[in-house]
């Protein structure tokens, strides 16, 4: 018993092989072609890009940002010397640009999830005001950090 | 725009009702109700900082150890860790390749997470209840 060759694609192969020279993407037999996922190297360079890839930055700088914490948390706990060992460390120059860095990521994360959550529930998607809203979560990073340092200089902290 | 979005999906996935990797609508809800919580619990942070950033040890180890401050301490670790490895999970998963180059970072993340709870958590004890007893 033979089994004839099954066609899923109605069009004749020479005419879908030239079809596929001008296409993008391979799709299969039968399947509608899909989108390529938009990509780095094509894409005009706009605010919710930066957005998105600066909410992944702040997100892996508050990975380091956690670990500190409970490096603070173990120094408190070892003791006086250690305490004070430690918070000379994030004293020092370095460690107060560190920790302006993370208190910026922190913020920025905060900002950018409401505004993911927004998106979410399917709402926000105009460019305009995908734009606008993107902004509005670097400007309330940007005050929200200068408050919570200014607050720090207040109290004599740094 | 769901519309649009619906058209490049085949009827046979439509019916299945999921996505390319199969599963994930559980990692992303974990996600979202973590973050949710991490809002009030990270201004609690940020703006705690400031005020104990000059504190001498013993200022700051009767501060935490108050049962608010201690419990507060405790939440922002373990769910901020659970945060994080959520997330970043993602993120090895988007861009690293390689079963063992993946999965060994995936653990890694995975140990890294639970282990600074852990540490976290016995220091916000020991301070806590040895300070208060002092």
């Amino acid at each position: 018993m033979t089994l004839a060759p099954r066609r899923l694609n109605p069009v004749p192969l020479h005419e879908s092989l030239r079809n596929n020279e001008s296409q993008m993407t391979e799709a299969s037999p039968g399947v509608r072609e899909r989108p390529l996922s938009p990509h780095l190297q094509v894409w005009r360079w706009h605010v919710t890009m930066a957005g998105s890839i600066l909410h992944r930055g702040s997100l892996i700088a508050l990975y380091v940002g956690i670990l500190i914490l409970v490096g603070w948390l173990l120094s408190l706990a070892a003791g006086p010397d250690a305490y004070a060992s430690y918070m000379g460390l994030l004293g020092s120059p370095l460690g107060k640009l560190v920790l302006l860095g993370l208190t910026f990521a922190l913020f920025f994360n905060l900002s950018s999830m409401v505004r993911h959550m927004i998106w979410d529930v399917g709402k926000g998607f105009r460019p305009k005001f995908a734009d606008t809203m993107t902004i509005a979560s670097l400007v309330f990073a940007a005050v929200a950090t200068a408050a919570v340092w200014l607050i720090a200089a207040s109290t004599g902290a740094l | 725009m769901a519309g649009t979005s619906a058209n490049f999906r085949t009827p046979l996935s439509r019916a299945r009702g999921l996505g390319a990797a199969k599963h994930g609508a559980g990692h992303f809800i974990a996600e979202r109700v973590s973050g949710i919580a991490l809002i009030p619990l990270a201004l609690w942070a940020a703006f705690s900082g400031p005020m104990l950033a000059k504190g001498d040890f013993a200022s700051v180890s009767t501060w935490l150890a108050q049962p608010l401050n201690a419990v507060l301490a405790g939440l922002l670790v373990v769910v901020g860790f659970f945060h994080l490895r959520l997330q970043i999970q993602v993120v090895v998963e988007d861009y690293v390749e390689g079963f063992v180059a993946k999965t060994g970072l995936l653990l890694l993340n995975l140990f890294v997470c639970v282990l600074g709870a852990a540490l976290g958590l016995f220091a916000i004890l020991k301070v806590a209840l040895l300070s208060g007893a002092l």
